[in-house]
């Protein structure tokens, strides 16, 4: 007996009649938990009577969509979330734009809302409004979204990139890397027998009692893109001031280390999706380390270096031989290496 | 202080003259800078690149083939990636692809062997460079494809190690007083293949591991043999490799491929330094794809002097266009293409 053919996104999906009205309450509507209650506007108005707001957008375009610790629905959420809480801005409500490829599967796309739904709630953030259209098949990568947020401050936090002062302690609250390797594993056959999960999740909970115990935080930084090399040499540059970091510090999982011994990487630079890099006052870093190993999103937050006078805007890095060296932001994509 | 570099510090002291080892493989390149070996060097020992990162010794007429066979009709290349960005004659692979060529990214020769098996209408050639770490799974790959896969094809650019070191000793620009040799190409090849090094050319040679506690152990070898008036071909990268390699690997190789003459970036044509298809398996050679295609006349970047630090006779920043015009993003040279090539290492280290 043949498979039942499964069903497609079609052009006349976005064509804004009665298909997509109809892939609207049926699949995207229902996974994001929209109970009917409220009325469907072409835009959705808010009642923040804060005036400390934050609002970013990010889109997300990843292969393959669904990878082994997440997919792109809870990535989409909580980049997005991320973005929000680095800033100390707690997130209230995000939108939600996405781009389909015409002969996505249905059910792909199903999935990816209902994580988008799923994550949303994990983060506390409502989604309250959004966009859907499709393209031409090739003209896409199957699906594509496209998510803004908006935040409030939380109780004047400033955890802005230049604040980092000489003496300070950087932190970092996980292990490295594990999103970039999750995704390149599951990109590629390459026979790793890794199943290494992404570390992608929403971050504002744990910034949150993070911002609690230490209200003085000076700098959060989402090491995504660039990796941790990225994120430190924002902070060394944007505050003048230089940052050394101990390569025996630097958590960083096994499978990781192997994978990018094999692919010529430097898990220096690949991408977290779950990571933050905190600076605090030196006063303040066991507190903020015990508080992060509090919350199970950062058990293996450590201790990784700290502030100097010099030399303003680099990174400098003590290795495990004793030697050191500079940690420069990568140039371009990392390309595997051939041997 | 680590114990291999207080060792390497007491050896060279000893020796009291400059002594200048040459790491062959650009993995060694790379992990001297990352594990910051090279800071932790004393002054009268200097580590010295030689020709060992694939992207970087192959020849620029070869991108300009690979090239044109992307724009070739129903067909695809499939390379690793550090190839894509290597600058051809006229366009890299990359921006080739940009233009409507195609060109896939590939982990192993494997996967475009998948891809032609997919797409019978489709030729899909699969760019073979690399040393004996690659050719091994390119032979498999090309066993595999005679039996069933008429449409896998492979533009050979495979070369051999030994005999490179060989060219450049006796080219006689370069002044090395030992190699660190591959571990990757020795744990295929053995350490065996080196050993007319020694005896030929009086040089000390230590296989060495890709952890700069391999690399500084096996420098501190290299110094002892220098301190005692030796020279041998020495195993400090003991956990993989043996005198003889792997045979099984070996075999593969000679299965499928011969020794021939190949052109190097920076070295020119080498006798017996590069492998070709054997005529069993020549339905399979791209070479019989070019006919007919347009290829541009090979010319070199004006100024760029990759081929010198290919050699060892030029370090990155002593090229006029190193970090100004030529970057990891806008490579002018192979050598700032991938990660294990020289200029992109030195550029990534650099201190600003």
């Amino acid at each position: 007996m043949n498979e039942p053919t499964p069903e497609l996104v079609l052009l006349s999906h976005g064509g804004g009649g009665g298909r997509t009205k109809q892939l609207l309450h049926d699949i995207i509507l229902p996974a994001l938990g929209y109970d009917g209650s409220e009325k469907l506007d072409d835009a959705a108005c808010l009642d923040v009577p804060e005036r400390d707001l934050a609002i970013t957008t990010d889109s997300y375009v990843v292969r393959p969509l669904f990878f082994p610790g997440g997919d792109i629905g809870r990535l989409a959420v909580s980049g997005t979330v991320n973005d929000l809480a680095m800033q100390g801005a707690e997130p209230r409500v995000l939108t939600l734009g996405l781009i389909l490829e015409e002969g996505l599967e249905l059910a792909a796309l199903q999935r990816a809302m209902q994580s988008v739904g799923e994550t949303a709630r994990e983060a506390g953030v409502r989604i309250v409004t959004g966009d859907t259209k499709v393209i031409e098949r090739r003209a896409g990568d199957g699906l594509f979204i496209n998510t803004a947020g908006l935040g409030v401050r939380y109780r004047g936090a400033d955890t802005h990139v230049a604040n980092a002062r000489p003496g300070d302690v950087v932190l970092v609250s996980g292990t490295l890397g594990d999103h970039g390797i999750a995704v390149m594993s599951a990109r590629e056959a390459w026979g790793l027998e890794t199943r290494l999960p992404s570390d992608v999740a929403p971050l504002w909970d744990m910034v949150k009692s993070l911002l609690d115990a230490v209200p003085g935080v000076r700098c959060l930084r989402d090491p995504t893109r660039g990796g941790l090399a990225a994120a430190l040499n924002d902070i060394a540059e944007a505050s003048g001031v230089g940052v050394r970091i101990r390569e025996e510090a630097l958590p960083v999982r096994e499978e990781v280390r192997g994978a990018c011994d094999l692919l010529g990487l430097d898990p220096l630079n690949v991408a977290n999706e779950g990571k933050a890099v905190v600076v605090c006052a030196a006063a303040d870093a066991a507190r903020a380390l015990e508080t992060l190993r509090a919350h199970p999103l950062g058990r293996s937050a450590a201790v990784i270096g700290e502030v100097t006078p010099a030399p303003g805007g680099r990174v400098l890095m003590r290795t495990r031989l004793g030697g050191e060296r500079m940690v420069n932001v990568p140039s371009g994509e990392d390309l595997p290496r051939i041997c | 202080m680590n114990k291999e570099i207080q060792a390497i510090r007491e050896l060279a002291g000893g020796l009291g003259r400059t002594v200048r080892l040459m790491e062959v493989c650009g993995t060694h390149t790379m992990a001297a800078f990352r594990s910051g070996l090279r800071s932790l060097l004393p002054a009268n020992v200097q580590l010295l690149s030689g020709p060992g990162c694939p992207v970087c010794v192959t020849p620029i007429d070869y991108v300009d083939q690979a090239v044109a066979l992307a724009q070739r009709p129903d067909t695809v290349v499939a390379t690793f990636g550090d190839m894509i960005r290597v600058p051809g004659t006229e366009a890299s692979l990359e921006q080739a692809r940009a233009r409507g060529a195609q060109v896939r990214v590939v982990y192993s020769p494997l996967d475009a062997l998948a891809e032609a098996r997919a797409n019978p209408g489709t030729a899909v050639v699969f760019l073979g460079v690399g040393f004996e770490t690659t050719a091994p799974t390119t032979a498999w790959a090309l066993r595999e494809a005679a039996r069933d896969t008429p449409n896998f094809y492979v533009l050979c650019g495979h070369k051999t190690m030994p005999q490179a070191m060989a060219a450049l000793l006796d080219g006689g620009e370069v002044c090395v007083d030992g190699f660190l040799c591959p571990g990757h190409v020795s744990v295929i090849i053995g350490s065996k293949p080196y050993e007319f090094i020694p005896q030929k050319y009086g040089l000390p040679c230590v296989v060495a591991g890709f952890e700069g506690e391999d690399m500084a152990a096996a420098i501190r070898m290299a110094l002892k043999q220098l301190a005692e008036g030796r020279a041998e071909v020495e195993v400090q990268y003991t956990r993989s490799v043996t005198r003889e390699g792997n045979a099984k690997a070996q075999a593969a190789i000679r299965e499928v491929f011969e020794d021939s003459d190949a052109a190097w970036r920076g070295l020119g044509t080498l006798p017996g330094s590069g492998l070709r298809i054997r005529g069993e398996f020549s339905a399979h050679d791209a070479e019989r794809l070019l006919a007919g295609l347009e290829i541009p006349p090979a010319r070199e970047p004006a100024a760029c002097r990759c081929g010198d630090v290919l050699r060892g006779a030029c370090a990155p920043p002593e090229c006029p266009l190193f970090g100004t015009l030529c970057t990891p993003g806008h490579p002018v040279g192979a050598c700032m293409v991938s990660s294990e090539g020289t200029c992109a290492a030195y550029y990534q280290f650099r201190e600003k």
